[in-house]
């Protein structure tokens, strides 16, 4: 086995430039693209998030710059009852808001790519509440939850069905499924939009393959369009859930947190300690805190997302 | 096994009729094909029949039952796609037992099925593989086993050679037609390739604009076609088509007056407006009728001649080698026994 230099003609040849190296390797090259995306995003999202994360360990308050105090506000949120109500109240609207805006984003998507006489309309309509501006669609849900003066409750009264108004924001539990219905309702065009696109791409063929074979329409959802549909509906699911689990705007005009912080979710609660509340390093880490929750969602949908075995690809 | 019985057929889109009362019957284990130019309405018949379109009126039976209300799944029928419409989810096995699966059969009992069904079409080695790592002729196969593991009433086939190229195409038509010599089971195959229903066919269905123009076993077809749709369809290179009149003795006079021989006048009376038709093969060189010629095209075992004969373009063909350059005459014979006479203003044929 000579395994010895062979490639004599290599040596004489003078070693080029680090420049033109790395022009001529693919990967240098590849480095030298991202390079100005690079320096972008790390101004612009890792200095932000750093600073965020410096705060957290810190006790500034506002007009006063502070000093490292380590774990210090974590151990004190640690003890905080107000903060582990926001963490289950942030879990709670993200669960069921997202599961709803799924399952009926879902059945939206199916209607509308029915054969149905003003497809079209409709398909615009739909995209209504997430052209509105939150806050607008949030002061008309407000007007809508009004203790006095909602509309449900006006309804429902003539109906004879309840004999006063539902008080929508001043109940806790009440409030929990308030803002979790507005939030659903914003939040059902982004799903259904983006499955209707993943329906479109299943031929019609499959579905009429798959009645010849025997399939009920049931057993064709299940068995044809949703398997097929799975990689869309990760990538959908994935940012509805980030959207969802970050929700701040809906929240901060609809109740502000209450009653009694039982709509408080951490993103509410982090800006409430730090701008009105002062509590500039408080409300870092409450922030912060949300991190491992998003990295679990990304994670999660990391693994949903890799390519199925069917897929184009490698194997 | 079941027989075919399409009655008086209609299918409207909307105020669009596109189907204007179809009758074909269809015997048991026959393989008929559908052919017609595009848009024809060729799809959307096999459709109705698969209970994947709505008939309008009319009544569409499958052995002595009438199927117009059933769902595809109680029709007992296995079609093939033009894009096959595999499952791009499921393993070739999987794909091929989708319906034994959805019968509610045990995956034992399902291997068994559609092994056997795999080995006839030499997928046993790409049982585990997807359709996406499959080439266009072994998905097409895959196609046709999915239909086979249903051991179903018909097979209705739409168009499933034609995303192949030119050669597989040849090979899969004889496999196809090795496949129903095999299982006998009735057959409804479509497609817009007269060559392919020529050589495939027990009895050929010429549609036209939604109406049937002709059926019957293809040299029939061939020998004897209804009208000049029928008579220009079926046959390559075209049969030509010269228009003029009978003459006084009996001969055919073109509109430039150029003579040509005729056998049988059949119906046809003297004066009446009529196209000549001749298939390219039914001439032959050194007779009296001057062919100006136009371009030769040799293929070694024979030539083509495009040119003009009476006024109008004809083709022919000749197992002689034709020397004559373009723009000469070459002198040529047509058998009379072998000329249709049509009728100009109907298309019907009128000869025997
Ligand atoms: N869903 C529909 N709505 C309206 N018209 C339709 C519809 N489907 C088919 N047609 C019309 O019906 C006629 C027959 O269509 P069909 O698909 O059966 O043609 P085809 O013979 O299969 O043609 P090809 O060889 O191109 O496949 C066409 O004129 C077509 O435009
Ligand atoms: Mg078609």
């Amino acid at each position: 086995m000579s395994s010895t230099s062979v490639r004599t003609d290599d040596a004489p040849r003078r070693r080029p430039g680090l420049l033109t190296r790395m022009i001529e390797s693919r990967n240098g090259l590849g480095f030298l693209f991202m390079l100005p995306a690079g320096i972008f995003l790390l101004f612009f999202l890792t200095y932000p998030l750093g600073l965020g994360v410096w705060l957290g360990f810190t006790d500034t308050k506002i007009g006063r710059s502070g000093i490292f105090v380590g774990l210090e506000n974590y151990r004190w949120l640690f003890d905080d009852p107000v903060f582990w109500l926001a963490v289950f109240n942030t879990l709670f609207y993200t669960v069921f808001a997202s599961v709803a805006k799924f399952a009926l984003g879902l059945w939206l998507a199916m209607l509308l790519n029915r054969h149905l006489p003003f497809k079209n309309f409709f398909r615009a309509i739909i995209l209504l509440p997430w052209v509105v501006p939150t806050v607008l669609s949030a002061m008309a849900f407000w007007w809508i939850f009004d203790s006095q003066f909602s509309i449900i409750s006006w309804v429902l009264m003539r109906i004879g069905l309840i004999d006063q108004p539902i008080n929508f924001l001043g109940d806790p539990w009440n409030a929990r499924w308030s803002v979790i219905a507005a939030n659903i309702w914003r939040g059902i065009p982004f799903v259904a939009i983006s499955l209707l696109a993943g329906l479109q791409t299943i031929p019609q063929s499959l579905n009429e393959a798959a009645a010849i074979d025997g399939a009920t329409p049931w057993q064709r959802f299940t068995k044809v369009t949703l398997p097929l549909l799975t990689p869309i509906i990760a990538v959908v699911m994935t940012f509805s859930v980030l959207f969802t689990f970050t929700d701040f705007q809906l929240i901060y005009v609809l109740t502000r947190g209450g009653p009694v912080n039982a709509t408080h979710l951490m993103a509410t609660l982090s800006f409430q300690r730090a701008i009105p509340g002062g509590q500039l390093g408080e409300g870092a880490a409450i922030a912060v805190a949300m991190i491992p929750f998003l990295l679990a969602a990304i994670l999660f949908s990391f693994f949903g997302l890799q390519r199925r075995k069917w897929q184009q690809g490698n194997d | 096994m079941a027989s075919v019985t399409i009655d008086d057929v209609r299918k409207s889109y909307g105020a669009v009729e596109v189907l204007h009362g179809v009758s074909i019957p269809i015997e048991e284990g026959e393989f008929v094909v559908l052919v017609g130019p595009s848009g024809c309405g060729k799809s959307t018949l096999l459709r109705m029949l698969a209970g994947l379109e709505h008939i309008t009126s009319g009544r569409i039976l499958i052995g002595d039952r009438v199927v117009n209300d059933l769902p595809p799944k109680d029709r007992d029928i296995a079609m093939v796609f033009q894009n096959y419409a595999l499952y791009p989810h499921l393993t070739v096995a999987e794909n091929m037992g989708f319906s034994l699966k959805l019968a509610g059969e045990k995956r034992p009992a399902i291997a068994e099925k559609v092994r056997p069904a795999a080995e006839i079409l030499g997928l046993a080695h790409l049982l585990d593989r997807y359709p996406r790592m499959l080439s266009g002729g072994q998905r097409q196969r895959v196609a046709m086993g999915r239909a086979i593991v249903r051991d179903p009433q018909v097979f209705l086939f739409d168009e499933p050679l034609s995303n192949l190229d030119a050669k597989l195409r040849v090979s899969m038509r004889t496999e196809i037609k090795n496949l129903h010599q095999r299982l006998q089971t009735t057959t409804v195959y479509v497609t817009h390739d007269q060559i392919e229903a020529m050589t495939m066919a027990d009895k050929i269905v010429v549609m036209h604009d939604g109406i049937v123009e002709q059926i019957g076993a293809p040299l029939d077809l061939y020998d004897r076609p209804a009208n000049l749709f029928v008579a220009g369809f079926i046959g390559s290179p075209a049969m030509s088509m010269i228009p003029g009149t009978l003459a006084e003795d009996g001969a055919f006079a073109a509109a430039d007056g150029t003579r040509l021989p005729v056998g049988d006048t059949g119906t046809a009376r003297a004066g009446q407006p009529l196209v000549y038709g001749v298939r390219p093969e039914a001439m032959t060189p050194g007779g009296s009728i001057p062919l100006t010629v136009e371009v030769t095209e040799p293929t070694g075992s024979e030539t083509y001649v495009v040119g003009r004969m009476g006024g109008t373009a004809i083709t022919g063909v000749f197992r002689e080698r034709i020397t004559v350059s373009p723009g000469g005459t070459l002198p040529i014979g047509i058998d009379p026994a072998a000329v249709h006479l049509f009728d100009a203003a109907s298309g019907q044929r009128l000869t025997r």
